[in-house]
């Protein structure tokens, strides 16, 4: 079934947009990202201008990750005062991506900049989330009980002045350095286009070593929230936003996003750890591939304003 | 300054000359219509053709025995800038390096005619006329000036290869057919992806390799009912347009959180 979007300005097939939005909401549910490193590629390859997929996924994460959010809600899986911790960091982070952004664009190489960090980022994240997971893998394998939350190996990170007690969590952690993931994130999530929770969930476990019980719930949180603030960013300065495109993908998202939550659950933490880091290193990989090999075209146009 | 002024008023009027001298002032003239003025998109909208009819009218001063007749169609859309970038391979990643900057060409473009171009009409006039795409003005930054540049510029060829692939440029050299000698009509394919706006089509009449008669009409496409809303709605009111979309996600949202509950 074809539908002519009104802001994209193209005819897509309906269905095929749904499987879209259900697949990556699948992927983000279980994995409590948002997934928009995952749709605005795809987007972009049926056709959609990235500038318009860019924003209307937006409003899709934001979709999905409420509805996610809930789910763990319901579960008591969601640490609010650790969400509001690092929510209070991700907009100042967001603010200053946005100003860095600006001036990416004004230097003429973003796309490039933004290939280069997806390929970074991606590789590196997942790389290392998929050796954390085959370690841990192995550990089980042999039988010797996890190391990941042995006292003792709590590092300069617990040191830090102004504690609190994320009771949720069960930590006992200083504020200083979940402000400064908070500001990580929001900074590379305004930059890249991407809600960057697939960052977000390792930073928590690895460096804040927050319980993996209440880590996804609350980097949900977090998506949630920047991607709503991203919504009406982009609608108020660009009037990018495709409110038709993004209903689809929504309906899609958050059907995909309920399986993926309750597939997530039964999959143990290691090997769920290990999925991630292969999806995220294939992403990245596929980037690299891009850069790497000769393009099928040399030439590519863009508009860039209506003449006026 | 004046005398060289004058010297080009004298030879503008004496080219004139020369021009009427081999044809009379409106000895044809052209009466044209588009199949549809408005062309507008709904929702299941992917892709139109229009039809344009007309028919050579002649006076008494029309030269008896009647010439055989050539016709051009140009048909183009609402102009905007573009940006034709190349990639190169530095430090083993291809990046884009170098780029040309298109200032208010038109996002739609189609030339039709009856027979190839060259037939139609000597190479100079070809390119005084615009005929093909190889002749259509597209104007080029190049640093500090403004100027189109020979038809097999690396950038320029690009820029209509790639925009022909998407079906926005293209030329057609059978695709204007007489019905009778006088009588002609032409398709006009419009591409899913067509950009919204204006369109002005341009026909000329050509005989013996010379112009004897141009007119132009026009068609627009637009937005109807809800995909109009929401495009106006979009410009308009960015705000209350981002806030609705919020909400809906929000809604959407919780409304799978409750449908699919199952404790």
């Amino acid at each position: 079934m074809q539908l002519f979007l009104p802001i994209a300005d193209i005819p897509v097939n309906v269905f095929l947009i749904l499987a879209m939005g259900a697949a990556v909401g699948f992927v983000s549910g279980m994995f409590g990202i948002g997934g928009g490193f995952l749709m605005t590629p795809l987007l972009i390859f049926v056709g959609i201008t990235p500038a318009v997929a860019v924003a209307s996924v937006a409003s899709h994460i934001a979709a999905s990750s409420f509805s996610g959010a809930i789910f763990y809600w319901r579960r008591r899986a969601i640490d609010p005062l650790l969400a509001a911790v690092l929510l209070s960091g991700g907009v100042i982070g967001t603010a200053l991506g946005v100003w860095t952004f600006t001036q990416l664009r004004a230097l003429g190489q973003l796309d490039l900049m933004i290939a280069l960090s997806y390929v970074v980022l991606l590789s590196a994240v997942g790389g290392l989330m998929f050796w954390e997971g085959l370690r841990a893998i192995m550990r089980a394998r042999r039988g010797i009980a996890s190391s990941m939350r042995r006292p003792g190996s709590h590092g300069w990170i617990h040191g830090l002045p102004l504690k609190i007690r994320f009771k949720r969590s069960k930590i006992y952690l200083s504020v200083i350095p979940v402000v400064a993931v908070g500001i990580i994130i929001g900074f590379i999530g305004a930059v890249m286009g991407i809600g960057g929770g697939f960052i977000l969930v390792p930073i928590m476990i690895y460096l804040l070593r927050v319980p993996t019980s209440t880590v996804i719930g609350t980097s949900m949180v977090l998506t949630l929230v920047t991607m709503v603030f991203a919504t009406m960013l982009h609608a108020v300065t660009n009037h990018l936003v495709d409110a038709v495109l993004a209903l689809i993908l929504m309906v899609g998202g958050v059907t995909g996003a309920q399986f993926g939550a309750r597939a997530g659950q039964k999959i143990r933490g290691e090997h769920l750890r290990l999925l991630l880091g292969l999806l995220i290193l294939a992403v990245g990989i596929r980037f690299a591939i891009e850069l790497g090999i000769k393009p099928d075209d040399l030439f590519t146009i863009r508009e860039t304003g209506d003449g006026g | 300054m004046i005398a060289r002024h004058c010297l080009a008023v004298i030879f503008a009027a004496l080219t004139l000359c020369a021009a009427f001298a081999i044809r009379p002032a409106d000895a044809e003239r052209l009466i044209v219509s588009v199949s549809n003025h408005r062309v507008t998109v709904t929702p299941n909208y992917s892709g139109e053709e229009l039809v344009l009819f007309g028919s050579v009218e002649k006076d008494a001063s029309t030269p008896a025995g009647g010439a055989d007749y050539d016709l051009v169609v140009t048909v183009s859309g609402p102009l905007a800038d573009m940006v034709t970038r190349r990639k190169e391979r530095k430090f083993g990643i291809w990046i884009n390096t170098d780029y040309r900057q298109f200032l208010k060409v038109p996002t739609y473009l189609a030339l039709f005619s009856n027979r190839p171009f060259d037939a139609i009409a000597s190479p100079e006039v070809q390119r005084r006329q615009q005929l093909g795409l190889n002749n259509v003005l597209l104007t080029q930054r190049v640093g500090p000036d403004y100027a189109d540049v020979v038809p097999n510029d690396a950038f320029r060829s690009a820029f209509v290869r790639l925009r022909s692939e998407r079906g926005l440029y293209r030329e057609a050299t059978s695709a204007v057919t007489f019905l009778t000698p006088t009588l002609f009509r032409t398709e006009i394919p419009l591409p899913a992806e067509v950009p919204i706006g204006r369109y002005d089509v341009e026909i000329k009449l050509f005989s013996d390799g010379a112009l004897v008669a141009q007119t132009v009409t026009s068609f627009e496409i637009v937005k109807v009912g809800f995909e109009q809303f929401v495009a106006t709605s979009a410009r308009q009111n960015g705000f209350v347009y981002g806030l609705a979309t919020a909400f809906m996600a929000l809604m959407t949202g919780w409304m799978a959180s409750i449908v699919f509950r199952k404790d």
